[in-house]
């Protein structure tokens, strides 16, 4: 009887863990159209890298029609590579780059930008990574497009932005101003 | 040519493989004594088979023929010849084939390396084995087939992802796959045991060889990808925890855990369920690493592959051998009796079944923070991320204990031991080493979490496993894996403590001053080579011990068109000096990083030793 319920117990969880799985691949990889996480949480404060002040999230994201939020590091290798990509959407008018520091030196990161130059509107500094998880981060880099009037995230990319994804948040970006 | 050659010896092998399970099942309840001759024949052709399908692969990269999609994927023509033949597993298809390959090879010596056991265990386990040939065959010719034809022919490939165009990196992959592969054997084997109630000393000692095979090439390979980390992905350290790497790490533990349960049933034939539930979570743990890793739920540095028609393949497949070893292994527990022998508290077999409690737990860590991310995120859309801190916390504290455990254990007697027998030497080592890492945990300033006694519990296995090389009651193999394990657990142990690391823009002419050291950045040749362009930097660092002159390189790869820095590593018995440097901007200036890290090299040598150990194993007499 025993043994019974022990064989029981054992395919029921090896079930649960079979549906969870197969539940799991549905879910896209490259961006998350995830209901619960479609929405920007606007109430996350820090303080920002240069002018030593709390700000929150919402408050940065209402300046233009889209934001862009970056997570970054100074410590990321690929992150220096995309850099030049966030320099050239910075061109783009009605877009605002708003950077998330990751688990960062303040001193290194003041570098980085000063060697790279800064495209970013405003910095959040994260030293716990804290806000990073907040957004559902999973590491360094990553970029969400931000809607202003619905705080929606529009897209989530995960990885070092390259020309596919570059040329995609321009084609986002320049057809919504229509 | 070679695309049709390879796709028909497949559909052949996949009608072999039918043939078999059906034969095989059939002859089980047949009386007579010898195997029946057709079965060695069909499965002599099925093996035949795919070793051609592999071939005409490998022959399809090595001309470059780009009528196959595989090869225009993954290769190019100006590739050298050694990366062309390692593209060949380079990629999801060519590496699926040579599991495939694996497979069938090691059934076809499993068979022959087992006449002296009974017919019926052969039979059930070459049933087994067949079925798992037979999910991969159709894994491979539906849902990822290697020779699929492109027409009009492309003039070039798209060229082998640059990172992966490493010596290590050619090589590990077939190690690595060797080792799972080889648990697909204890697998099939220990459910036909199982079946056959043969589960005894024989046996033990019989697939006691298949588990060292499958644990060296494990060791050897997640070595090898651990090295390849190190030096290429340029951040200087060997293990990142990344979830493609635990996964490798999993069926690891399970099966050391594995190769001291079995030590125990040959000796003392007891543990028999357990080690039948241990094969069974060691094989399902490697099908699962197929699965997370090539279906790309996970995110990850390693997913290559994002098709979710595989995943659910790999899914269904895996758990339906799941839940048969589940379901065989409830029908025929009965079979199996544990012979009631004592045991006794203080003895090997305890010893023993400490390692495996550990093991178990080391792998539910690693289980659960590679697993747990998936499941939270199916469940309620929360994502978390979970780093080495979580890993380190959790388990360098329980290698406090298992150290202890792992230098008095091996000197313990099987059946019964006495506490009183304990000599003296060994609190006066505990003492001695306890005292060793005080003073030196004092002097540098370390103020870990516990490292005090981590530092001098890994003394005490290093000086009891030496004492042991002369006076231990165990065999050498045993000796070497341990003392090779002490080795490695403090070579981390300093390495981890005592790496420093100094990081600087510099461009050629520079000069700066850090920890007593002068680092000049030289001159940058500028080369072009067959298939990249290459930046060469030479650096000298100097120190009033004399100085160093180390050149690491930028790769600029045209095809596909990617950066790739190689470290310059200077390796010596006491460190590495290991230097990277990246390009910032078009303005000259690079960005140079300079890692010291003590003892590095220890680190594979140790694991080297460990794996030495295991050879020894395999070759003893009995």
């Amino acid at each position: 009887m025993i043994k019974n319920i022990k064989f029981i117990i054992i395919i029921l969880f090896g079930l649960f863990l079979f549906l969870v799985f197969l539940k799991g691949l549905d879910k896209p990889n490259s961006y998350s159209p995830n209901s619960i996480l479609n929405q920007i949480e606007t109430k996350l404060t820090a303080r920002t890298l240069y002018k030593n002040k709390e700000i929150s999230l919402g408050e940065l994201i209402d300046k233009n029609n889209f934001s862009l939020i970056n997570v970054w590091a100074s410590w990321c290798l690929p992150c220096r590579n995309e850099h030049s990509y966030l320099i050239n959407l910075q061109k783009i008018n009605n877009i605002n780059i708003i950077g998330i520091n990751y688990k960062d030196k303040e001193i290194n990161a003041k570098k980085f930008l000063k060697d790279l130059g800064n495209p970013y509107s405003e910095i959040l500094i994260d030293p716990d990574g804290t806000i990073s998880i907040e957004l559902g981060a999973y590491g360094v880099p990553e970029t969400y497009l931000v809607n202003r009037k619905t705080n929606e995230v529009i897209k989530k990319f995960i990885g070092p932005l390259d020309d596919l994804k570059f040329k995609e948040i321009v084609k986002i970006v320049n057809n919504e101003k229509i | 040519m070679a695309n049709q050659v390879g796709n028909y010896s497949l559909f052949i092998a996949l009608i072999a493989s039918i043939f078999l399970i059906f034969q095989s099942y059939r002859l089980t309840r047949n009386s007579s004594k010898n195997l029946d001759s057709k079965i060695f024949s069909v499965l002599s052709v099925q093996s035949l088979m795919v070793l051609i399908s592999f071939i005409s692969l490998v022959f399809a990269f090595i001309v470059s023929d780009f009528s196959n999609k595989t090869v225009y994927n993954n290769s190019h023509t100006t590739k050298p010849l050694f990366y062309k033949i390692s593209g060949t597993w380079g990629n999801h298809e060519g590496s699926l084939l040579l599991w495939l390959l694996v497979l069938t090879f090691f059934l076809f010596i499993f068979l022959i390396n087992s006449k002296n056991l009974p017919k019926k265990y052969r039979l059930l386990t070459l049933t087994f084995q067949e079925v798992i040939i037979f999910g991969f065959l159709l894994f491979i010719l539906f849902t990822s087939n290697p020779f699929i034809n492109l027409f009009p022919i492309p003039k070039e490939g798209t060229g082998l992802n640059p990172i992966l165009q490493d010596p290590a990196l050619a090589l590990h992959p077939p190690i690595l796959y060797i080792g799972y592969v080889g648990t697909s054997i204890i697998f099939s084997a220990s459910l036909a045991a199982l079946v056959c109630g043969n589960v005894n000393k024989v046996w033990a000692s019989h697939i006691k060889k298949w588990i060292i095979i499958s644990w060296i090439f494990l060791t050897i390979g997640i070595m090898l990808g651990s090295i390849w980390a190190y030096y290429e992905l340029g951040w200087g350290g060997f293990w990142f925890w990344d979830p493609v790497e635990n996964v490798s790490l999993m069926p690891w533990f399970c099966l050391t855990a594995l190769l001291h349960t079995i030590v125990v049933l040959e000796k003392r034939n007891t543990f028999k369920s357990w080690t039948i539930i241990l094969s069974i979570t060691t094989f399902s743990l490697s099908m699962s690493g197929t699965f997370l890793v090539r279906s790309g739920i996970l995110n990850s540095i390693h997913t290559f592959a994002n098709d979710p028609s595989r995943g659910v393949f790999i899914l269904c497949f895996l758990f339906f051998l799941i839940f048969l070893a589940i379901i065989i292994f409830f029908i025929y527990q009965k079979n199996i009796s544990n012979s009631s022998i004592r045991t006794y508290l203080i003895s090997k077999e305890t010893a023993m079944l400490v390692n495996n409690w550990f093991m178990m737990f080391f792998l539910s860590v690693v289980l659960i923070g590679t697993v747990y991310p998936i499941l939270l995120e199916v469940i309620n859309g929360s994502k978390i991320s979970i780093g080495p801190p979580f890993y380190q916390k959790l388990i360098l504290p329980f290698l406090i204990p298992f150290l202890l455990f792992m230098a008095i254990g091996p000197n313990l007697k099987w059946v019964k031991d006495h506490i009183n027998k304990i000599k003296l030497e060994q609190p006066i080592f505990l003492f001695i080493s306890i005292l060793i890492s005080y003073l030196f945990t004092t002097s540098y300033g370390v103020s870990y979490l516990f490292s005090v006694p981590m530092f001098g519990l890994g003394f005490f296995l290093f000086f009891l496993t030496i004492r042991d090389f002369f006076s231990g009651k165990s065999t050498l193999s045993q000796k070497i894996a341990h003392f090779g394990f002490s080795l490695f657990i403090l070579s981390i142990l300093f390495n981890g403590v005592l790496a420093k690391e100094y990081s600087s823009n510099m461009k050629v002419g520079d000069e700066r001053k850090f920890m007593n050291k002068i680092i000049k950045f030289e001159n940058l040749k500028i080369t072009q080579e067959l298939n990249y362009q290459s930046l060469t930097g030479e650096f000298n660092i100097s120190d009033d011990r004399g100085n160093l002159n180390l050149k690491p390189e930028i790769r600029i790869y045209n095809q596909p068109k990617t950066l790739t820095s190689e470290a310059d590593i200077i390796s010596t018995i006491y460190s590495d000096n290991f230097l990277v440097f990246n390009v910032l901007k078009d303005d000259g200036y690079y960005n140079v990083r300079y890692q010291h890290k003590p003892l590095m090299i220890w680190i594979w040598l140790s694991v080297i030793l460990i794996f030495v150990g295991g050879i020894l194993g395999y070759f003893k007499k009995k």
